[in-house]
């Protein structure tokens, strides 16, 4: 057999992370595999190699796993997969799993005479792709060779994913930063603001993606660096870009470093055994569902508010969000990004019900003391950024007013994100989780990369909006809204969208940005028409739909989404009404504003009181959704609307009001995002 | 001619390791590894087998000195051994391997000790039996020994 010739022909065809499934594979894969197989047994890795090599694989083999570590570290594209004994004397098996994980990124499968439910289910957690149990036979041997193709086509769709998610962050955000590394479809990005455009982008995205970037293959500097970078900044704080710039790593882009922080995030949360993001995932995902009842946490958010956007297709989420939450239940659409979910809402919203909704959920009730935190923290830019992650954008939008300026820096961090969103799901359900749980401090730090994500999410859904919504300090943000949160898992580890925080941080600007924003909420009317949740909502009542606005201007407070969260999407009718009292608390000051003056009026709920504020909210919101005919441009003096900052804990607690009140808090978020837009701050 | 006997002598000593059970269908899996590239693969690898885990039992018998006695550190040892002797098929030494796990778990020295003695008169039988058996597959040739069909 001709190995070495069959080798070479593989690695042409496979060796790429950017294989794709049509791609050609040398018809002799998988012979020449280059495993790599690390045990401490002498006889067992005899056996192991004449087997492997009885299989056609390259093999080199190991006894000690610092040995084989310094072996990737040297030759990074070298291996395809490594096969690791479990119990070796110098390091524990899953410590080198974890390794491999993080610098390399190579499949691993553990190996142990130990045929224990503990420790395969420790292998299972610690990433293995697979657990042979010893003595090992040629037979199982055999088949590795799968782990290897289905980790390329993930990452393939990942990093298409990603492609899409840049170009549309690109578009939004021509105006700043330029470092996107894909790409080049800026022309797209017009085009990409609207539903169908997801489509072309996806097809311009696979043109790129067939670029192929090259792996970067995170050496032992290279990480040292990473988490030096990570430390130094904090870890909450810890957004890719800034990763990027402190690394100063040349030919570094920031999705490598997104992606790669996401995982380090993982691996970190592992150590300190949370798994609490894998159920945040589970949640968050489950929010996807229609009832958005659980905020199953920013990533199914997102990723639904991608898909909604028409930028991820459902499938696709789906795919992404099993991925990368992985134990997380995949729930077809769960938009990773809550970013995206706010985007849809302070941009268009009314038909990002979808987003919104999820957004809702994620505040939900767990989120509801996100939003508490919302108003404490929130800033008119918070409420926007609220908007973006239910979760995400509780915690984001914390983060979100202090990164008015940053938009810019949301962008670059939305596609990130959006990137490492979807390789993050999980991590996502962690942010999710962690945000909801820090908020402000988080969504700080992420509300840059979550900013981006919303923005990139909104970039697709909202398509038209974004534009305008900038105006008021948003320009960036919209940008980044718009961006296709293609990436459900965009939200790197951390940082939850804050797509929609940038939008966020101009509602709370104020008045000035509702004319902004209204203009373009209208535009947004036309975006993400695949928001059903909208539509449903909005067809339940119309009038429900000026309580909508209303939300949505609160949106950007929204983060308090929780509130709306919460609220059944389905039920949005009926909270509508409620809700857009309750709606305004939860978003963005403005909201809150809005929505103290809706409990002033005592009834939150009151349908009619809600309208009214509505109304006030739309006018002060962009009227993005069309369904949202209370387009009333803002002048329904959004200052009394929103007060500026009311007292976060008053909003707060309004917030929770209403959202048991409002049970379909869904619809806030729906609303076409204008909260963030109106949100006269 | 003269191998024909030899033959069928290695083909009657061969089945008797299987059905005394000092053998299991792990070996059949290294018979099959063995090849006109590695005509002697199975009887390197026992060679490194019984190397490398007389190491571990030096380990095991100091171990087993000790007052009193580590059993998580025997379990581990034993864990190790078991590994290895699973690897070439050895099924009675393999056997002797997992009651002494057992008794390590439940603290039971006495049966730990006792379960290793035994352990390692298996461990020694094995040895002779397939030095005999190499030995015989030696003279033959290469190419017959060990390739049994099934």
């Amino acid at each position: 057999m001709n190995v070495s010739s069959v080798k070479g022909s593989m690695s042409i065809s496979s060796s790429t992370s950017t294989w794709k499934a049509g791609d050609t594979i040398s018809d002799q894969f998988p012979a020449g595999l280059r495993v790599l197989v690390v045990d401490d047994d002498p006889t067992c890795l005899m056996i192991l190699e004449k087997m492997l090599i009885a299989c056609l694989y390259k093999v080199t083999k190991c006894n000690r796993a610092e040995t084989a570590l310094s072996k990737l570290r040297e030759n990074k594209n070298g291996y395809d997969i490594v096969l690791s004994d479990v119990h070796m004397p110098d390091m524990d098996g899953f410590k080198l799993l974890e390794h491999i994980g993080l610098e390399m990124d190579l499949p691993v499968i553990m190996m142990s005479a130990d045929d224990g439910k503990q420790v395969v289910m420790k292998g299972v957690t610690h990433g293995a792709c697979d657990y042979l149990i010893k003595p090992v036979r040629i037979e199982a041997l055999k088949n590795i060779w799968q782990h290897v193709v289905r980790k390329r086509k993930n990452e393939w769709k990942e990093f298409e994913q990603s492609g899409s998610v840049e170009e549309g962050d690109r578009q939004p955000k021509q105006s700043d930063d330029a470092d996107y590394s894909s790409s080049a479809n800026e022309g797209n990005w017009k085009g990409s603001k609207r539903r169908k455009d997801e489509e072309e982008e996806t097809d311009e995205r696979d043109d790129t993606s067939t670029l192929k970037k090259p792996r970067v293959v995170w050496s032992v500097e290279l990480h040292q660096q990473f988490v030096a970078a990570v430390n130094q900044l904090g870890i909450d704080k810890a957004v890719p870009k800034k990763i990027l710039e402190l690394m100063n790593v040349p030919g570094l882009t920031r999705e490598n470093v997104a992606s790669h922080l996401q995982k380090y995030r993982l691996y970190l949360r592992r150590l300190s055994g949370v798994s609490q993001h894998q159920s945040n995932l589970s949640t968050i995902i489950s929010a996807q569902d229609p009832t958005f009842g659980s905020l199953s946490s920013l990533s199914g958010l997102d990723l639904q508010t991608l898909a909604a956007t028409g930028q991820l297709p459902a499938q696709s989420l789906a795919r992404l969000q099993a991925a990368g939450l992985g134990r997380a239940t995949a729930k077809s659409a769960i938009p990773i990004t809550l970013v995206d979910q706010r985007n849809i809402f302070s941009f268009e919203n009314p038909k990002l019900r979808f987003g919104e909704g999820q957004q809702q959920h994620m505040t939900n009730k767990q989120q509801v003391n996100l939003l508490h935190g919302i108003p404490t923290t929130m800033e008119p830019k918070q409420l926007v950024s609220l908007r973006h992650a239910a979760q995400s954008v509780g915690n984001m939008n914390m983060q979100v007013p202090p990164h008015g300026p940053q938009s810019g820096q949301n962008n670059p961090l939305l596609m990130q994100m959006g990137q490492q969103q979807q390789q993050q799901q999980q991590s996502r359900g962690q942010i999710l989780v962690d945000s909801t749980i820090n908020h402000a401090p988080r969504l700080s730090s992420m509300g840059q990369p979550i900013l981006s994500n919303g923005m990139a999410t909104n970039v697709s859904s909202r398509s038209g909006i974004p534009e305008n919504i900038r105006a008021p300090g948003y320009s960036q943000t919209p940008s980044m809204l718009n961006f296709p949160m293609n990436h459900a898992s965009e939200l790197p580890g951390n940082c939850f969208p804050l797509g929609s925080t940038p939008g966020v941080s101009n509602l709370t600007s104020k008045g000035a940005f509702q004319e902004d924003v209204n203009s373009e909420t209208k535009g947004s009317g036309g975006f993400m028409p695949s928001y059903d949740v909208f539509n449903d909502l909005n067809q339940h009542k119309p009038q429900s739909w000026e309580l909508q606005n209303v939300g949505i201007a609160f949106d950007s407070s929204q983060h308090s989404n929780s509130l709306q969260g919460n609220l059944d999407l389905t039920q949005s009718a009926l909270g509508q009404q409620g809700f857009s009292s309750g709606q305004m608390n939860g978003h963005n000051r403005s909201a809150a504003v809005a929505s103290k003056a809706m409990f002033s009026t005592g009834d939150v709920k009151e349908l009619r009181s809600a309208q009214n504020i509505n109304q006030h909210l739309n006018n002060l919101l962009v009227d993005n959704t069309i369904r949202v005919k209370s387009e009333r441009v803002c002048d329904t003096s959004p200052a009394n609307i929103f007060p500026d900052h009311f007292g976060q804990d008053d909003l707060m607690s309004a917030l929770l009001k209403q959202q048991e009140s409002v049970a379909s808090s869904e619809n806030e978020f729906d609303f076409d995002g204008y909260s963030m837009n109106n949100i006269p701050v | 001619m003269e191998r024909n006997p030899m033959r069928r002598q290695l083909a009657s000593l061969r089945k008797s390791l299987f059905d005394q059970g000092y053998l299991d269908e792990q070996f059949m899996e290294l018979e099959q590894l063995q090849d006109d590239a590695n005509p002697n693969f199975v009887e390197e690898v026992v060679t490194l087998y019984y190397r490398d885990s007389a190491r571990l039992i030096v380990n095991l018998d100091h171990a087993l000195e000790r007052r009193p006695l580590d059993f998580s550190k025997l379990d581990g040892l034993m864990h190790q051994f078991k590994g290895s002797s699973s690897s070439i098929g050895a099924k009675k030494v393999k056997a002797e391997s997992t009651l002494f796990r057992e008794y390590c778990k439940s603290g039971n020295a006495e049966g730990c000790m006792r379960t290793f003695q035994q352990l390692k008169k298996e461990y020694a039988t094995l040895r002779k039996k397939l030095e005999t058996y190499f030995q015989l597959a030696r003279q033959i040739g290469p190419m017959e020994s060990a390739n049994r069909p099934k």
